[in-house]
Formats: structure tokens, sequence, C-alpha cells
């Protein structure tokens, strides 16, 4: 089966569509508009890339989660990768993602410009080996993502720590996702249904999610990221609603398992611990970030290099906080656009390729600009 | 913070474009290159000359499909063919780093050798630097090259309806980079596509000497270059991603890594505009060529303001190309 052509298939996309036109019609007119949240950033570019919102009926909303991890992360943890950066010997190594996010007053791409060693990779791994072929150096890797990318770097500990790679150390702003559909459910956000994010769930399964079903009476259906995939979800969703009965349901059985990966989840509880966070947008929630544990705190960058950043300071204007809730959207924003591009992005839902403010701008239909 | 060179400042996207217009172009202005072409148009008594030079930088230096001698030919051979020239003269500058082997060095000097022997063009001056460790990656090379036009050929503005067309897959080369520092797929078959396209640009000329204009997409990709010749035209432009020549590996690497192919570089491609009732035959003339067997019509110019890009997905819905702004990879040509 090849994945680019069939699950992106006009015919059966129309019958799915056709099905959502139904299945809306049969919906009490109170419930309407139905408002769906994904809840993933890779979602997001989905929808946009594929013209989505453009194929579905009007009484139905899509919103844009805070499931791009760039996008959550707060001010002060790119102040102190920017800190971290400018200590001589040092060398941070970070996905690509956070390369150009900016912080108070710099970014990670202006301090390699300024001369600092900033590398980006692919895998926390790779940092692993640099560290390890680097004495000399203190190599930091900054640990952000959801469950998706935290086992890999839960490897990338325990291997420093197996092998003795005294310099090799991680800053952890890494996220959970069900404490924030939990803080999302509860806050001010209206929402009918999450269609919840495919490559977390492969490594948390569906189990996690089962309290927003029974407690907030929210339906969860697990998403792949074709286009067929989340039309599928959706039409999953409005038969929940339009039953009154939600679930959790798996659309994306083709890689998600109802216990997820048990062995990713080991590897996560082995080297991290919950622990509170503040999520750009949704303040502090609690137990949804991970601490490294003391077993491994000598690879913990908190505990193994002092630093000193900046002071915090958030951009005026930026109404990145309230995108990420679903409660305004990037057209609602005085500088999307015009003062906040991905050329020179202001807030970091512009920055990351993944980040609602970015894909509407590249995506925007055209009659909006 | 005082403002510096980054890395997206080489990225042949908006912040290199910034660069040139507002720091090369109004310190050396002159007529002639402020038109900011491929290459540059110099009337001498009784002819024209067509000049141009570009740099190398490439990591590794050696790659499936080719190495930074035969891309350093093939990049400026391509400026000069593009701007519709026979290339005939090339200089050759190199800086290399010191300790950089001499044995490697033969080897990429036979490959700039083979392939302007092949191209029938010749290295007619050069220069050699050494810098001290740790000031240059390897080597580091400038050509220049000298043309002349091909049938009297002059680019013309484009117009609503012109059709456009690609000479093949896009993506190759900097996908197939991108395999070889990634260490991707070492199964993958994926070479760059570094080529020389003066011999297909005259097959081209031949069928169709109305050609509007033609491009090489190299850094930013057809992205960067549909986004440049709009600017001006009082056309948009509309591309459908069914249309475009991709082949499954580079669709594969995107898919996986999230790049857009739209802004990977090209170092054997082409794009052009031509009226529409001339697209056919040439495209029939370009699949005629071993270099453009894959060439294909991926859409059209039509009258708007606006001077966008526009990508009609296969699913149905459309999005805006912009300018890219900024390294997708840390140097790629």
């Amino acid at each position: 089966m090849n994945f680019q052509e069939e699950f992106r298939n006009k015919d059966v996309a129309r019958g799915l569509v056709a099905g959502i036109r139904n299945a809306i019609q049969s919906i009490p007119p109170v419930v309407l508009p139905v408002r769906l949240m994904e809840v993933c950033g890779s979602h997001t570019m989905a929808i946009c890339r594929y013209g989505i919102r453009q194929l579905l009926p009007k009484p139905l909303r899509l919103l844009s989660g805070p499931g791009c991890p760039v996008c959550v992360t707060t001010g002060d943890y790119i102040d102190k990768a920017v800190a971290l950066a400018r200590i001589p010997g040092v060398v941070v190594t970070s996905f690509g993602d956070l390369f150009k996010v900016p912080g108070s007053t710099s970014s990670l791409e202006k301090e390699r410009a300024g001369g600092a060693a900033v590398e980006v990779m692919f895998s926390p791994i790779e940092a692993v080996r640099i560290a390890r072929d680097n004495p000399a150096k203190k190599v930091v890797f900054l640990g952000i993502g959801f469950e998706t990318t935290i086992p890999a770097v839960a490897i990338a500990i325990k291997e420093a720590a197996g092998q003795g790679v005294e310099n090799f150390s991680v800053l952890s702003g890494h996220k959970l996702m069900p404490p924030a559909l939990r803080a999302l459910a509860e806050g001010g956000t209206r929402v009918n249904g999450f269609i919840c994010p495919g490559h977390v769930s492969t490594i948390i399964g569906m189990h996690p999610y089962e309290f927003i079903a029974r407690d907030y009476r929210i339906g969860c259906v697990i998403a792949g990221f074709e286009p067929l995939d989340i039309l599928q979800s959706i039409h999953m969703l409005l038969r929940q609603i339009k039953d009154g009965e939600p679930a959790v349901e798996n659309q994306y059985t083709r890689l998600v398992r109802p216990e997820g990966n048990r062995a990713g989840q080991a590897m996560i509880n082995e080297v991290f611990e919950p622990v509170d966070v503040a999520w750009r947008g949704l303040g502090v929630i609690p137990g949804s970030g991970l601490r490294i544990r003391e077993q491994f705190a000598a690879h913990d960058t908190e505990r193994t290099i002092e630093f000193a950043p900046e002071p915090t300071v958030e951009k005026p204007g930026c109404i990145c906080g309230e995108i990420l809730q679903g409660i305004k959207t990037p057209y609602d924003c005085p500088l999307f656009g015009k003062y906040c591009t991905p050329a020179g992005p202001v807030g970091p839902c512009m920055v990351s390729t993944e980040g609602c403010c970015a894909a509407s701008y590249k995506y925007l239909e055209p009659m909006k600009r | 913070m005082e403002q510096q060179i980054s890395l997206a400042h080489g990225s042949g996207g908006q912040l290199t474009r910034e660069l040139v217009e507002h720091v090369f172009v109004p310190k050396l202005k002159n007529d002639i290159l402020s038109r900011l072409t491929d290459a540059a148009e110099l009337a001498v008594p009784g002819s024209r000359l067509m000049f141009t030079t570009d740099s190398f930088v490439i990591k590794p230096l050696e790659f499936p499909g080719g190495d930074i001698g035969k891309l350093s030919v093939c990049g400026t051979i391509n400026d000069l063919a593009v701007s519709g020239a026979r290339p005939m003269w090339i200089s050759c500058g190199l800086i290399i780093e010191e300790g950089f082997s001499f044995e490697r060095l033969e080897r990429i000097v036979d490959s700039i050798a083979r392939t302007t022997a092949d191209a029938g063009v010749a290295v007619v001056c050069g220069d050699t630097k050494v810098v001290e460790h740790g000031s240059a990656d390897g080597l580091f090379i400038n050509t220049a090259g000298i043309g002349v036009p091909i049938r009297d050929y002059r680019s013309a503005p484009i117009q609503p309806g012109d059709k456009i067309l690609v000479s093949g897959t896009i993506g190759d080369h900097e996908a197939a980079i991108f395999r070889v520092r990634e260490n991707l797929g070492r199964r993958m078959e994926l070479a760059s596509d570094c080529a020389a396209l003066h011999g297909l640009v005259e097959t081209m000329l031949a069928a169709a000497p109305n050609i509007r204009v033609m491009r090489d997409p190299t850094r930013g990709g057809i992205g960067a270059v549909l986004n440049e010749l709009a600017t001006g035209t009082a056309c948009s432009f509309t591309i459908e991603d069914d249309l475009i020549p991709m082949c499954d590996e580079v669709r594969g690497i995107c898919e996986l890594v999230g790049f857009d192919p739209m802004y990977l570089a090209n170092e054997g491609k082409l794009v052009c505009f031509v009226p529409a009732k001339q697209a056919e035959s040439l495209l029939q003339a370009m699949r005629s060529h071993p270099l453009g067997a894959n060439a294909a019509i991926i859409g059209e110019a039509v009258a708007d303001s606006r001077e966008r890009v526009y990508l009609q997905s296969r699913f149905g819905g459309s999005r805006i190309v912009i300018m890219p702004t900024g390294v997708q990879l840390p140097r790629i040509c």
C-alpha cells in the first residue's frame, strides 16, 4: 500500500465529507456549531495543507490546540538555552524547530551567528556522540517535545549514564499531553471533541484519554495524519456527539495499539518523573512536565551547569497564548502577517512549521490575505 | 544585538534577497548588476557576452551523483545556459584548508576536467589560496564563466496564459545530500541531479525560440525561483502538485523530516515559461533530451496583481507558496 496515495484518495474523501454533512444535520441545533480541537501541530499542518477546512460544512469548526512543542514552550526556556549557548565550552544541541524561536532578546540562531556552538540534530543520540568525542566540552541537549520524542531522549540519557559520558546533559522542557487536555477541558474553551495526537498515542495508547470522555463528556478520537485519517476521525467524533455517547476511539489503528508502546512508557518512567510546569497560554498545569530523576541527576543541565538566564520579557501584542487555547485564531492577532511573519516571527506559533500561525500564513485561503 | 550574518542569509530565500538588495546592489550599483539576472549581459563591439560567477561550499565534498568539482562547473554553466548562452570559458578559484588530502584534491580536479571536457568548455584561468586549519571547511571553490548567446536569445516578460514547465524531478540534489549527511536509507538509490544543462537549453530554444524566461532552481528550489519570477509581472502562478515530477525517495524524505520539496535545491533542473501554444512542442523537445526525459507542464501564469505562487493540492486544497524564509538545512550547495 502506498501511504501517500491511498490516504489521499479524492473519491473516498468525497464519501467521508458527505457522511460528515449528514451527521451534522442530525445533530441538535443547540449543539451547533460543533467545535472540534485538533490537539497536535502535525494535524494543524495537515488540515491546512490539504485544505480540509474548505471541505467541511459551516456549522463545524476546527480549533488548533496546544500540540506544537515549540509553541507551548515558555519564553524562559529559550532564554535558558540562549544563556547556556553563551557559556564558553558549552555546545547546545537541539532539534531544528527551536533554532529560530526568539527569546527575550536573542535566539539560538543569533547566538550561533555570533559564534556560539549550537548544533541542530535529528536524534539526541547524536548529541551523546558529540559529547563522547569532545570530552572538554559540555554538551547540552534541549529536550522539548511530547511523549513521542521523550523515549529517545531517555535512551540518550541512559546511554550517556551507561557509558560514563559525564559531559552530556539534558535541559528538560518535556511535556505530557493528557494533563494539558484536562486543563483545556476544565478551562474556558468550549470543545465538543478532541482529535487526539496519533504519534503521542503510539507511545501512551488509548487509556490515558479515558477520563476526558468519562469525567468531562468530551469525545476523543486518536487520528492519523493523512487527509482521509482526519476526515474519518471527524466523522467518528460527530457520530459520538450525535449519539450523545462520548468515548475514546482509535482511528489510527495501523500504528496505535490500545496499550501503546510499553517499552517506551517504561523508558520515560525510568528516567523522568512528573512535575508541574507552565505552558505558554495555559499557565501551570499540574503534573504536565517531566524532570530528570535523581538517579540521572548528573545528566540534568539544571543541576550540573551554572547559568543565569536574562529576565524573560513577553512580547507585547502577541496572542499566541490565546491561540493555543483555541480562544482566538491567528486572524484575530493584530501582528499576524504584518509584523509577525515566518521571516520575522514575534511569537512561537509563527516559528515552528507546526505552529498554527505559520500554517495559517502559509496555507491561508487566497481571499483572506 | 548587532545584526549578524546568519546561515539564512545564504539560503537563497527572503534574507538572501534582502542582503543583495540592501547591501550589494546599492553600494555597487550599475545598469548591468541592478538587473539581478543569473548572468550579466555585456555589450562588446559586434556581439554580446554573458558573464556569471558562483561559489560552492558543499558538505560533503563528494556525494552520490557528483562532487564539489563537478558541481562548481555545472553550477556556472547552468547560470549561463538559463540565460540563453552557450558556455565557453570558465575560471576556477580554490580556497583549500591546510591539511587537505592531496589525493582527494586530485580526484576533485579530475572531476572538474571530466565535466568541462564533456560540456565542451575550457578552464582558462584559476587561482589557489590555502588558509590555516580551521579557517575553511576543507575546500571551497569559486567559478566564473563566459558564454555567447544561443540563436541571439533574449528573455521576455511573462504574460498571462504562459505555461510553466520544469525539466524533471525536483529536489533530488538536496534530498540526496541530506540522505548522505544523515545516513538515511542506505539502500536508497537517490543521487544528486548535478548536470550541465546547456545542451538541453539548445534543444529547447531550437523547438521554442520564444521561451519567455528560464531559471535553474538551485538554493531555495522552485518555490524561491517562482516567487522571484512573479515579482513585477502582474501575474500569479498556479501550479498543481500532481503535475510536479518528483521521485518517490524525495517524497519519502520530505514526508519523514517535514521538508517542503518546493524549497529543495536542484543542480540539474530548469524551470521555464513559454507561450501556451508552444508549450506542447517545447515539452516534446525537452523529453527527447536525456536531461529532460521527465519534463512536465506544471502550471500557468494568470493575470493577478498579487503576484503570488499558488499550489493546488491533489486533494483539493490550495496553498500559497511563500518565498522561503530561512534554512531548511545548512549549506547544501
